[in-house]
C-alpha cells in the first residue's frame, strides 16, 4: 500500500497518472482463519484489528454488495459519547477515543470533526435528567457543560426562542468531544488499512448458509463457493436475523426503517451537531452545506429501505419548530435504512450458543459513532473466544440474566427504543 | 369498526404469532422467547395494530416485510394471533 502524505501528494499532481486502487479485488481462497460476513463498517473495522491487534491475517471479509453500499454510507453521521447506562458509557467514550486518532492509525483521512453536540432540555425536568447524564459522562471522565438558556442562545442564535415556541429552551448538555465524521471515508479508510494488512476483501460474494457439524461453525457456503473458517463472525446488522436463522439461530432483533434527510445546501449557520428534546431529532450541517437530519424510526418491521410519508412529515416538523428558519429549505435528498432493533435499544458483540461463530449486530441508533471500538472489542471476542471487558455487557444472554441496558428507560419493546 | 382509515391513526404491536405461555407459568424460557426473540422474517408477517387514534381496537395484520404489501387485517379479539397459516 503506497501511504498518503503531502510529499506523495505533490509528487502526483507533478506527474499526474493515476492513484494506484486503495485495495485488491482477490478471488475467495478455499480456506480462512476467520471469515467476517458483512463489509460494513464493522464488519471491515473487525478485519482491521484482528490484523492489526492481533496478528491474524489471514481473513476474509465476505460482502453482498460493495463495499459503503450498506448502513456505513446510509447514516447522519455524529459521533458522540453522553451515555448514561454504566457499560454503553465506557463503551462509546472508548469509541471516541479511537476516532479521535483514527485518520493517523488508518492513513485515511475520516474528516472528523469534533465541532460538538448540543442536547436541548426544554422544560426544568428535562433539565435535570440532563445535568444527571452530564454527571454521569464527568464521573467517567468524559467531557460535559450545561448549559442555562441564555447560554444556549449565545452558541445557537438561530432557534425558536420567541413566546410562539411550541417547546421553550431551558438549557442544554453541550459535549465539545462529540461531532460528525465522513461516513464513506470511514468504510474506504478501514477497508484499505486491512487489505494493506493482508485481508482479502471479497465483494459481490452472498453468503447463503453455514457448514454446521455438532454445535460448531466450521465456514459458509456462498454465491462463489464454499469457504472453510476456523472462526466465522457475523457483522451484516440490519440483516442479522436472516443471516443468523441460516445458523439456526433466533435472535433479539426485528429489522426497522430508519430515515435520515438532506436539504439543499446553504451558506454555513449550524456549527454544532442539535438534538431536540422534545422529540428525537438530530440536525447538523454538512461540509457541502447541506442540512443532514433524522429522526424516530418508522416504528414497524420492513426491510423495504423505504421510508413512510408520515415520517417525512413528522422530522420536517422537528425541524422547523426547532429552526423556523429553514421551513423554505427544500429536502435534496432522503432515503432508509434497514437497522436491527433490540429490546433494549442496546447491541450484540458476543459468542453464540454455536462455536465459533461470533455475532456483532443488534446497533439501533447507535451503529456508526461506534464503529472503531465495535471493531476493536469483536476482534479481541473472536480472537480470544471470549468477550472484551468493555463489550460484557453485549452478550446475547443479557435478558435472561437481567442485564439489560435499556438506555432510555423504555421496556422490552424493539418499535419504541 | 372504522372502515378504511389513514395509516398514521395506527400504531405497531409486534409479532401476533408468538406463541404467550399460560397465565401464571414459572417457565423462564419460555417467558424469554416470548418476550425477547423473533423470528423477524423477510416476506409474510402476521402482526398486532392498534387503531390508536380511532376505536383503540386491536387488529391482526398479514404484511409482506420485503414489499410492506398489506394483506387481510381481522380483529385480534376473534383469535387471529394464532401460528397458523402465515402468508409465505
Amino acid at each position: 500500500m503506497r501511504r498518503y502524505s503531502f510529499s506523495n501528494l505533490a509528487w502526483h499532481a507533478l506527474t499526474g497518472g493515476p492513484w494506484s486502487r486503495a485495495w485488491r479485488t482477490p478471488e475467495p481462497k478455499s480456506s480462512y482463519d476467520v471469515v467476517i460476513i458483512g463489509g460494513g463498517g464493522h464488519g471491515l473495522a473487525t478485519a482491521y484489528y484482528l490484523a492489526a491487534n492481533h496478528g491474524i491475517r489471514n481473513i476474509a471479509v465476505l460482502e453482498r454488495a460493495y463495499i459503503g453500499s450498506g448502513n456505513v454510507g446510509r447514516n447522519t453521521t455524529i459521533v458522540r459519547s453522553n451515555y448514561t447506562v454504566d457499560g454503553n458509557t465506557q463503551f462509546f467514550e472508548y469509541s471516541l477515543k479511537l476516532w479521535e486518532g483514527l485518520s493517523h492509525t488508518l492513513n485515511f483521512n475520516v474528516m472528523l470533526s469534533q465541532r460538538g453536540q448540543v442536547v436541548l432540555a426544554h422544560g426544568p425536568a428535562q433539565l435535570d435528567v440532563l445535568a444527571r447524564k452530564g454527571n454521569v459522562m464527568r464521573l467517567n471522565g468524559i467531557d460535559a457543560e450545561l448549559l442555562d438558556r441564555g447560554e444556549v442562545m449565545r452558541l445557537l442564535p438561530f432557534l425558536d426562542y420567541s413566546s410562539e415556541a411550541r417547546f421553550p429552551i431551558w438549557g442544554g448538555l453541550l459535549q465539545r468531544r462529540a461531532g460528525t465524521a465522513r461516513h464513506d471515508a470511514v468504510a474506504w479508510g478501514y477497508a484499505r488499512a486491512a487489505d494493506a494488512l493482508g485481508v482479502d476483501i471479497i465483494e459481490n460474494c452472498e453468503v447463503t448458509g453455514f457448514s454446521l457439524a455438532k454445535g460448531q461453525v466450521s465456514g459458509v457456503e456462498t454465491s462463489r463457493g464454499r469457504i472453510s473458517a476456523g472462526r466465522t463472525a457475523i457483522a451484516v446488522a440490519g440483516h442479522s436475523s436472516h443471516v443468523a436463522a441460516m445458523a439456526g439461530l433466533r435472535l433479539p432483533i426485528e429489522s426497522h426503517l430508519l430515515q435520515a434527510f438532506v436539504s439543499e445546501p446553504v451558506k454555513p449557520f449550524v456549527n454544532h451537531v442539535i438534538s431536540f428534546g422534545a422529540e428525537l431529532f438530530y440536525i447538523s450541517q454538512s461540509d457541502k452545506g447541506g442540512l443532514v437530519f433524522g429522526g424516530h424510526i418508522d416504528g414497524f418491521n420492513s426491510y423495504t429501505q423505504r421510508g413512510q410519508f408520515p415520517k417525512v412529515q413528522e422530522v420536517a416538523e422537528c425541524a422547523v419548530a426547532l429552526m423556523p428558519s429553514i421551513s423554505r429549505l427544500r429536502l435534496l435528498r432522503h432515503w432508509a435504512g434497514i437497522q436491527d432493533m433490540t429490546p433494549d435499544g442496546s447491541p450484540f458483540i458476543c459468542r453464540t450458543p454455536l462455536r465459533n461463530l461470533y455475532l456483532n449486530g443488534g446497533w439501533c441508533y447507535q451503529g456508526f459513532k461506534a464503529t472503531p471500538a465495535s471493531g476493536w472489542c469483536f476482534a479481541h471476542t473472536i480472537a480470544n473466544d471470549d468477550e472484551h471487558p468493555l463489550s460484557r455487557c453485549y452478550s446475547l444472554d443479557r435478558f435472561e440474566r437481567g442485564g439489560e441496558l435499556d438506555e432510555h428507560g423504555i421496556g422490552n419493546w424493539t418499535y419504541k427504543q | 369498526m372504522c372502515g378504511e382509515r389513514d395509516y398514521t391513526e395506527f400504531r405497531y404491536g409486534g409479532d401476533a404469532t408468538k406463541p404467550r405461555p399460560v397465565h401464571g407459568s414459572a417457565d423462564r424460557r419460555a417467558w424469554h422467547d416470548y418476550v425477547f426473540l423473533f423470528d423477524n422474517p423477510r416476506g409474510g408477517h402476521r402482526e398486532f395494530w392498534q387503531h390508536v387514534l380511532g376505536c383503540r381496537q386491536w387488529l391482526v395484520l398479514e404484511r409482506d416485510t420485503a414489499t410492506n404489501a398489506v394483506g387481510g387485517a381481522r380483529l385480534a379479539r376473534e383469535g387471529a394471533s394464532q401460528r397458523e397459516s402465515v402468508i409465505k
